[in-house]
C-alpha cells in the first residue's frame, strides 16, 4: 500500500500462557500469525476473553509471549530484553479502554501529556511544554484552559482525547488502542473514532483498533482479524469481511449488531451461549461447541488459516460459500 | 404548551383489551429538581409521555441528558432531600408520584421493576442468587420456601440459564457478565410487574451478549404482555425493539414518535445526529462518522432559546431566544424545532455529506491539512 514490501508490524505463531493455579496453564493466545503494513489499520475483533487484548498487551510486550515472535520495524522484540527493549518499543503507544482510570488523578492534564517527553528526557522544560501544548490542540483541547486541571474535571470522552495526546506527544509509529470507545456514549464514540482516523492520517500512524463491536471496527480498519478462544479465525479486508463472511463465527458476530434501521428483518442468526472455559478449550475446532454447522471432523482435527480469496483467510473446515449473504431464516431456540 | 397530549400511542393496532384513555404509564409534566452548589437544576425539565400496556418505549439520549433520573423518579428511587418534584407518575390509574417508601415497596416487584445498568453492583455480592430471586417472591406472593425455590428454577431456565437448579448457590461474581444481566431480568420479572423499566441493560455487555439479552427482554415482554421502557444512549438498540422512541435532550424529550417514522424521518436536527453517529455496517470502511460537536449543555447555566442550539449546525437567531415548544407533525409524532429537517434519511443511509472514500495512505496528506505540520511532533 505505501510502496514497502516489509509489514511495520509482524507477529508470527503467538502464544501467551497464564499461570492457572495447580501447576495448570491457560492458553490465552494460541498460534496466532498476523503483519500489519505501515499505514494500515488492522482491527482485532471478538468476545471478551477470547485473547484480543493480550494479543496488544503481547505485541507491546508488556506481557512477554510464551513463544513466537514479534516484529516491529525491522526488530525482534521477543529477542530483545532491557534497556534493548525498552528503546526498540519506544515507536508503540497504547491506548486503553477505561480513559480516566488509565491517567493519573494526581496530575495535572499538562504532566500527564509531557510525561513520555520526561521519561526520554527530550529538549528541555520549554521546548517539552511546547510540544505537550501542540499535541493537546491536534486532540481538541485547549492547552491554556485544560492544561492546568485534572483528569477528573473531564469526562469519558474528554480523557480519551488526553490519552491519545498522550500517546502521540511520545511519537509513536504504531498505536495499539484496546477498546478506547467501548465506555463512551454513541456521539462521543463518533468524535472519538473521528480523531484516531484524524491523527492516524496526520502523523502517518499504524493502528491496532481492538474492540468487540465490529461495526466500530469495520468503520475504521483496513483490514480485521476475528478471534476466538484465543485462536484467529478469519482474516480479511474490512469490507470483503462483511461481504462474504466465511466462518460461522463472523457471520454470528454480525448477526449481534442491532441495526439503526427498524425495517430491518431481526438477524436470528444469532450466537447461543457462552465462551467456553479457556482452561479446557473443545478440542479440534474451537468454536464448535456453538456452532450450527458443526460436525464430526471439528471436533477431531483443528482447522488451518487457509486462502479462500485474495487476502482473505478462513480457519473452518467447512466455511460459508462466498456471497452467501446472511440469512434470515429462524433459528429455532430451545 | 409543554404537556403533550396524553394518546400519543397509536391505538388503532390492536391494544384492545384497554380503552384509549386508561393507558398504563401516564406521566404528565414530570420535573426533578436537585439543589447543588450552583442553584437548584432541573435534571427532567417537563417530560410527559404516555405507554399502553404490552408496548415498549425506547428513551435515548446522551450521558447527562436525564433519562436514568426520569426513569429512577418514575421508580421512586430519587433520594428524598435535596430533590424537588413536581408532576404526575401514574401507573395503571394510581398517582405514585407522591407515594412514600413504605407504600412503595408494595409496588415495587409486584407492579413495576427496574433492572439496572451495571448487574455486579445491582446484584448483593454476599447473598447467593437463590435468596436474591426468592427474597420478594415470598413477601409479595405469600409463598413457601420450596415453592419460591421452584419457582425460581423456573424463571432462570426461562431467561435461558443452563442448570438453573445449581445457579441458585451461585454467588454474583461467578458468574459472567451476561449471566448476571439475565439473573438481574429474572428478578425483576420474579412478581410479574406490570411495567419493567430497563436502564440501559446491555451497555458494558459484548455484542453478542446484548444480542441476546435484548432478545430476551423482548420475548419476556410480549410474553408477559408487560410495559417496557428501554433506556439507552444507542439508538440501534431501540430499533426494532419498541413501538415508540422518545428523544431527550438536557431533560426535556426533544422528539418523540413511532420508532420508524424517527428514524427515518428526524425532524429535530439531535435524532438526525445521534443516528449519524452510529457506525453502520453497510456503509464502507472509513466511512467518516457523523460526530456531535461539543457536549450537551451545563444544567446549572441553560442557553435561553432551544438547549440543542449551540451544538446544532443548522441554528438560527430565532433558535438562541425563543424555546420550541413540543409540537405535533401528525401520527403521534412530535418534535421541538423552530426548523425541523425536511430530507428523510434514505433507506440506504449513505449521507451526502460524508467523506465516504478518504485516502489511506499517510503519504497523500499535506502538512498544510495539519494543524501541526508533521516534523514538529518527533
Amino acid at each position: 500500500m505505501t510502496g514497502t514490501t516489509e509489514p511495520l508490524l509482524s507477529v508470527e505463531h503467538l502464544v501467551v500462557e497464564f499461570p492457572a493455579g495447580r501447576a495448570r496453564w491457560v492458553q490465552a493466545v494460541s498460534d496466532v500469525s498476523f503483519s500489519v503494513m505501515e499505514g494500515e489499520t488492522l482491527g482485532l475483533v471478538g468476545e471478551s476473553g477470547c485473547g484480543k487484548s493480550t494479543t496488544g498487551m503481547a505485541v507491546a510486550q508488556i506481557t512477554r509471549p510464551t513463544s513466537g515472535r514479534v516484529i516491529f520495524d525491522g526488530k525482534e522484540l521477543t529477542e530483545l530484553a532491557g534497556e534493548k527493549l525498552r528503546h526498540a518499543k519506544k515507536g508503540i503507544q497504547l491506548i486503553f479502554q477505561d480513559p480516566i482510570s488509565s491517567l493519573n488523578p494526581r496530575r495535572t492534564v499538562a504532566e500527564i501529556v509531557a510525561e513520555p517527553l520526561e521519561v526520554w528526557k527530550v529538549g528541555d522544560r520549554r521546548s517539552r511544554r511546547n510540544r505537550a501544548h501542540e499535541a493537546m490542540e491536534a486532540v481538541g483541547l485547549d492547552p491554556r484552559i485544560s492544561g492546568s486541571r485534572r483528569p477528573h474535571e473531564f469526562s469519558g470522552g474528554q480523557c480519551q482525547r488526553i490519552s491519545i495526546a498522550r500517546a502521540l506527544t511520545a511519537d509513536p509509529k504504531l498505536m495499539i488502542c484496546d477498546e478506547p470507545v467501548s465506555a463512551l456514549d454513541v456521539s462521543v464514540q463518533a468524535q472519538i473514532i473521528n480523531l484516531l482516523e484524524d491523527t492516524k492520517r496526520r502523523y502517518g500512524l499504524t493502528l491496532v483498533f481492538i474492540a468487540h463491536d465490529l461495526a466500530v471496527v469495520k468503520n475504521v480498519s483496513d483490514k480485521i482479524a476475528v478471534m476466538y478462544l484465543g485462536r484467529l479465525c478469519e482474516t480479511a479486508p474490512a469490507d470483503e469481511l462483511y461481504a462474504n463472511p466465511a466462518h460461522p463465527y463472523t457471520k454470528a458476530l454480525l448477526a449481534s449488531i442491532p441495526s439503526p434501521d427498524p425495517r430491518a428483518a431481526t438477524l436470528t442468526a444469532r450466537i447461543q451461549g457462552d465462551l467456553p472455559s479457556p482452561l479446557a478449550p473443545p478440542s479440534g475446532c474451537r468454536f464448535r461447541t456453538r456452532c450450527k454447522y458443526a460436525q464430526p471432523r471439528c471436533s477431531e482435527e483443528i482447522p488451518r488459516l487457509s486462502e479462500i480469496g485474495p487476502n482473505h483467510q478462513v480457519a473452518c473446515h467447512f466455511p460459508l460459500a462466498a456471497g452467501a449473504t446472511m440469512t434470515t431464516t429462524a433459528d429455532k431456540k430451545g | 404548551m409543554r404537556t403533550a397530549p396524553l394518546d400519543t400511542i397509536s391505538n388503532d393496532t390492536g391494544s384492545s383489551d384497554r380503552p384509549a384513555f386508561k393507558p398504563l404509564l401516564l406521566v404528565e409534566d414530570l420535573r426533578c429538581g436537585f439543589h447543588t452548589g450552583q442553584g437548584l437544576i432541573h435534571a427532567v425539565d417537563g417530560v410527559s409521555f404516555s405507554l399502553e400496556r404490552g408496548r415498549a418505549l425506547g428513551l435515548v439520549g446522551e450521558s447527562g441528558s436525564g433519562k436514568t433520573v426520569l426513569a429512577r423518579s418514575i421508580m421512586g428511587l430519587l433520594p428524598r432531600s435535596g430533590v424537588t418534584k413536581s408532576g404526575q407518575v401514574n401507573l395503571d390509574g394510581q398517582d405514585i408520584s407522591q407515594l412514600s417508601p413504605r407504600q412503595l415497596r408494595h409496588l415495587w416487584g409486584a407492579q413495576l421493576a427496574m433492572i439496572f445498568q451495571d448487574p455486579m453492583t445491582a446484584l448483593n455480592p454476599v447473598v447467593r442468587i437463590g435468596r436474591q430471586i426468592t427474597e420478594h417472591m415470598r413477601a409479595h406472593l405469600g409463598i413457601g420456601r420450596a415453592e419460591a425455590r421452584s419457582a425460581a428454577v423456573a424463571l432462570l431456565e426461562s431467561v435461558g440459564i443452563p442448570e438453573p437448579d445449581r445457579r441458585l448457590s451461585s454467588y454474583p461474581h461467578q458468574l459472567s457478565g451476561g449471566t448476571r444481566q439475565r439473573v438481574m431480568i429474572a428478578i425483576a420479572l420474579a412478581c410479574g410487574p406490570k411495567l419493567l423499566l430497563a436502564d440501559e441493560p446491555t451497555t458494558g455487555l459484548d455484542v453478542t451478549v446484548q444480542a441476546q439479552v435484548l432478545d430476551l427482554l423482548a420475548a419476556q415482554q410480549a410474553r408477559r404482555s408487560m410495559g417496557l421502557i428501554l433506556v439507552t444512549h444507542d439508538l440501534a438498540v431501540v430499533a426494532g425493539r419498541a413501538e415508540e422512541t422518545a428523544v431527550m435532550y438536557a431533560g426535556k424529550i426533544v422528539e418523540k414518535g413511532p420508532t420508524s417514522v424517527l428514524f427515518h424521518h428526524p425532524l429535530m436536527p439531535y435524532t438526525e445526529a445521534l443516528l449519524r453517529a452510529i457506525p453502520r455496517l453497510d456503509l464502507p470502511s472509513h466511512t467518516r462518522l457523523g460526530a456531535i460537536p461539543g457536549r450537551p449543555p451545563d444544567l446549572s447555566a441553560l442557553p435561553p432559546g432551544c438547549r440543542f442550539a449551540p451544538r446544532c449546525p443548522y441554528a438560527q437567531d430565532r433558535c438562541r431566544t425563543q424555546e420550541p415548544p413540543l409540537e405535533e407533525a401528525g401520527a403521534g409524532h412530535f418534535f421541538a424545532c423552530w426548523y425541523p429537517r425536511k430530507g428523510s434519511l434514505p433507506a440506504s443511509w449513505s449521507y451526502t455529506d460524508s467523506v465516504t472514500d478518504l485516502p489511506r495512505a499517510p503519504t497523500s496528506v499535506t502538512s498544510s491539512q495539519a494543524a501541526i505540520p508533521e516534523g514538529q511532533i518527533q
